[in-house]
């Protein structure tokens, strides 16, 4: 018997433990919840101090807050973790990001410049690859730098990687300044898409630097499965994106999955597009897209606000997370410095994007409704930051790619560079040169009149002369969007949101808003049954004083979301509309009781409220034919 | 052909042309171009405000000669006067060419909205059927107050524009006061006017129909 108790030799405790600790078990999403705190509690702590953050960007806050945690760590000899391995970015980090540029994508301002981006983010990317590829293999050959080891396929996959800009930095600051929309537009199409296109360059070329020969064939072989991998992308996407939109057509009864609906769905086609091999950035993209305008039909106000806010939420936590290790891991890593290949990395990394913007506007500037000038292709050509993309694929090297270590110190000395340089100088810079600016002033309805006026006269005047453009185009499509689409993917045609709806809805709110300042808190009246006396009864000069406040001030009042929204807020259209709702339910409750209603004498106009209705009556349901959904979409897709 | 020098400043040869096919292409037999024409224009017909555009060719305020009324019948030069509102502008055109071409969308605009061309925008202009109905018609059951309700909070608020030392009534828009507000309110330097014009490019003339 005491050999028995031999074979097992550790301490059996001999009464109950009171107090046990197992960290091994925990370990892995203890560590991960710590590190999202961190890095949310750095976020938190920048805000802090406003000024801060307009000199620098968060970006290169963030970096600077993880060099220094990984000071700390590699003081203490502890390694970082693997967080960066190529399926942990690539799976879980990558698409919430892409997710939350796709889903708030301004999509009329894009749709508008699609040639241009598409032709900035594909073209542009392969020039730069290119272009920095050749020049590094070029300066190899010089002895002195002692890398002559690095073969032109490896070179090339090198320049790949630091081609994919990241513009974080440079969107927040063109948000703040207002700088002009289609600016905006591009620089962010372009980093969308040109992700897409370097992941797919990656690959491409990790698979050519592995070959010894490189024959022409597989040049050709090279284009097509380019184009395979990029329509694939987008044809998977807008298949997700319809499927997902059909399926939320009937999720009325069972509203508190349907953001799990789309996120699923989102996912689902990157991870299916990452089977196949094909653009899964593409993919997701695509899906956004396609999937938010049907979707924001179907789904309940607050599937929808949810739907946004965890959208923004997962995209910001990965973006902060990814900065965040790249300051860790540039302390951490060994690298391989080595002055004359990265300076000239550097170098040519400025110069090949300097000159590619300079040709391909010089190409695609005829075509522009609105011509880049020298000044917007300045902005254009200094926010090519670099950032997370680059940096993930540089850590995912195969590892039979010699001079890897190189590679990655030179990707982190380039993003290093051009986010703190680029980052922190480009606001002082682009306020210098006065690019042209955007009028975002308060949106009226003027506008919102005119600009169906202006585009339903467009639209008849290439009618008169024949003319086939973006409008013919888009009045196809919505052609096709109304009677197919719609009838398939929307529960009811009915509209939730229609111009002439959110007109209403927003002069009830500012109704309401003026009730409360001149009436007492109405809505705040705790239990409302009991109050069959208002607290103050309506005078007629009270009465007066409403109408004229309501006829001078309403239609100032009125917010409207801006064209595009800033990389780190949420759109905030939601603000009236929930407004609306609460107030909306509570005026109802309160005007039950008639004490309202019944002292208006008729004779007082509310000015823009539908005569014969009371404030809480329902809207009639809406059927719309062509023009309206005309309306509808572009107030849908500004928002 | 006077006006014609006007257009041709920054308009090719070539697509006068174009332009002078569609024309004739319109007119089918005859000489001038008359609403019948215009109406019959199958892809129209969907346009909510296809009567104020139609219109539009035929207005006398549109030919810049101060005359008012409108015509029964136009020319070629018509024709193209009204087409030239549309150009696009190069990027040779200087800042005064663009501020004047504005005024000109402007102008356009506004007449599009005074019917009776006595130069006010009347209350009952901007709710007129056509405009605001007409865009707002494709909501069947809208309702006429409710678009007369978007009406009038369009007029006040083109009405409650500062502007120093103008004399304002609150039920008519004159052309400056519209041209002070429009100018930079809805042809906000790039986004608006990125949009009123058409590019006269070189047609493909199988594919144009007029309901023939």
């Amino acid at each position: 018997k005491d050999n028995t108790i031999l074979a097992y030799p550790e301490d059996v405790p001999s009464n109950l433990p009171v107090f046990t600790m197992d960290y091994p078990r925990i370990q892995i999403p203890f560590e991960i919840t710590l590190w999202m705190l961190l890095a949310s509690f750095a976020k938190i702590g920048f805000h802090v101090y406003h000024k801060i953050t307009i000199w620098v960007p968060e970006s290169c806050l963030l970096i600077s807050i993880g060099l220094i945690v990984g000071a700390i760590m590699h003081s203490v000899l502890e390694e970082p973790p693997a967080v960066l391995s190529s399926n942990v970015f690539f799976l879980y980090m990558l698409p919430p990001i892409v997710l939350d540029s796709g889903y708030f994508m301004p999509t009329r301002l894009f749709f508008e410049n699609v040639g241009t981006v598409m032709w900035f983010a594909v073209v542009g990317t392969l020039w730069n690859s290119i272009g920095i590829g050749v020049s590094l293999f070029a300066i190899c050959h010089i002895e002195a730098f002692g890398v002559q080891d690095i073969n032109l396929q490896e070179n090339l996959l090198f320049a790949a990687i630091i081609s994919a800009v990241d513009p974080v930095a440079v969107l927040s600051v063109f948000e703040d300044i207002s700088v002009n929309e289609q600016l905006y537009i591009v620089v962010f199409g372009e980093c969308l898409f040109s992700d897409a296109v370097t992941v797919v360059l990656y690959s491409m070329f990790t698979f050519v630097a592995e070959m010894e020969v490189v024959e022409p064939e597989d040049v050709f072989l090279g284009v097509a499965r380019f184009l395979v991998v990029g329509l694939g992308g987008m044809g998977f996407g807008v298949l997700f994106g319809f499927v997902a939109a059909f399926t939320t057509r009937f999720t009325s009864k069972v509203r508190e999955i349907e953001p799990l609906l789309i996120f699923m769905f989102s996912y689902l086609a990157y991870l299916v597009a990452e089977l196949f091999a094909i653009s899964s950035i593409m993919a997701i993209v695509c899906c956004a897209l396609t999937m938010k305008y049907y979707v924001e039909e179907n789904v309940s106000q607050r599937s929808s606000t949810t739907i946004r806010h965890v959208v923004k939420m997962l995209g910001s936590i990965s973006e902060t997370l990814i900065f965040f290790f790249l300051g860790v891991v540039t302390i951490t890593t060994e690298h391989e410095w080595n002055w004359g290949y990265i300076l000239f990395t550097l170098l040519f990394t400025f110069l090949w994007r300097g000159l590619g913007v300079l040709v391909l506007t010089l190409i695609i500037n005829p075509f522009r409704t609105i011509p880049f000038n020298m000044k917007d292709q300045f902005g254009l050509a200094y926010g090519g930051l670099r950032g997370a993309i680059s940096f993930a694929l540089a850590f995912t090297l195969p590892d039979s790619i010699g001079r890897k270590q190189l590679f990655i110190t030179a990707t982190i000395a380039v993003i290093l560079f051009t986010v703190f340089l680029q980052g922190i100088s480009i606001r002082p810079l682009i306020e210098l040169i006065n690019v042209r600016r955007t009028n975002r002033d308060v949106e009226t309805i003027n506008v919102e009149i005119h600009s169906r006026l202006m585009e339903h006269t467009m639209a008849g005047i290439e009618d008169l002369c024949g003319q086939w453009s973006h409008f013919y185009w888009k009045d196809k499509f919505m052609k096709f969007n109304n009677r197919i689409l719609r009838r398939i993917l929307i529960r009811d045609s009915r509209a939730e949101s229609s111009i002439v709806a959110l007109y209403k809805k927003l002069e009830l709110q500012n109704a309401m808003e003026i009730l409360d300042t001149v009436s007492g808190d109405i809505s705040a009246a705790p239990s409302l049954k009991e109050s069959t006396n208002p607290k103050k009864t309506f005078m007629a000069e009270d009465l007066k004083n409403m109408h004229d406040l309501l006829s001078k001030n309403m239609y100032k009042i009125r917010q409207r979301t801006v064209a595009f929204t800033s990389k780190h807020a949420l759109p905030n259209d939601d603000q009236p509309r929930e407004i609306l709702i609460r107030r909306h339910a509570n005026i109802r409750r309160s005007l039950r009781h008639g004490s309202f209603q019944s002292t208006i004498p008729r004779s007082q106009k509310y000015f823009s409220l539908p005569t014969g209705q009371n404030l809480g009556s329902k809207y009639p349901s809406v059927r719309r034919r062509y023009a309206g959904k005309l309306l509808k979409l572009n107030l849908q897709t500004q928002f | 052909m006077l006006m014609i020098n006007v257009f041709v400043s920054s308009v090719s040869t070539e697509q006068i042309k174009n332009l002078h096919m569609r024309f004739q292409q319109l007119c089918g037999n005859e000489k001038t171009l008359r609403k019948e024409h215009l109406e019959n224009i199958p892809t129209l017909a969907d346009n909510p405000i296809k009567t104020e555009i139609i219109k539009a060719f035929f207005d006398k305020r549109n030919q810049h000669n101060n005359e008012l009324g409108s015509y029964e019948e136009i020319g070629f030069e018509e024709f193209l006067m009204v087409m030239s509102h549309f150009r696009p502008p190069s990027i040779k055109t200087s800042a005064e060419e663009k501020a004047a071409m504005r005024k000109r969308k402007v102008r356009f605009l506004f007449n599009m909205h005074d019917t009776d061309g006595d130069g006010k925008i009347t209350l009952e202009e901007y709710r007129k059927v056509g405009i605001v109905e007409g865009l707002l018609s494709e909501s069947e059951s809208i309702g006429q107050e409710v678009a007369r309700a978007i009406a009038d909070a369009a007029m006040l608020e083109v009405a409650s524009t500062n502007v120093p030392n103008m004399v304002r009534e609150v039920t008519k828009i004159t052309l400056a006061l519209f041209l002070h507000f429009a100018c930079p309110q809805i042809l906000k330097d790039l986004e608006m006017e990125s949009r009123m014009y058409v590019r006269f490019l070189d047609m493909n003339t199988a594919n144009l129909r007029c309901g023939k």
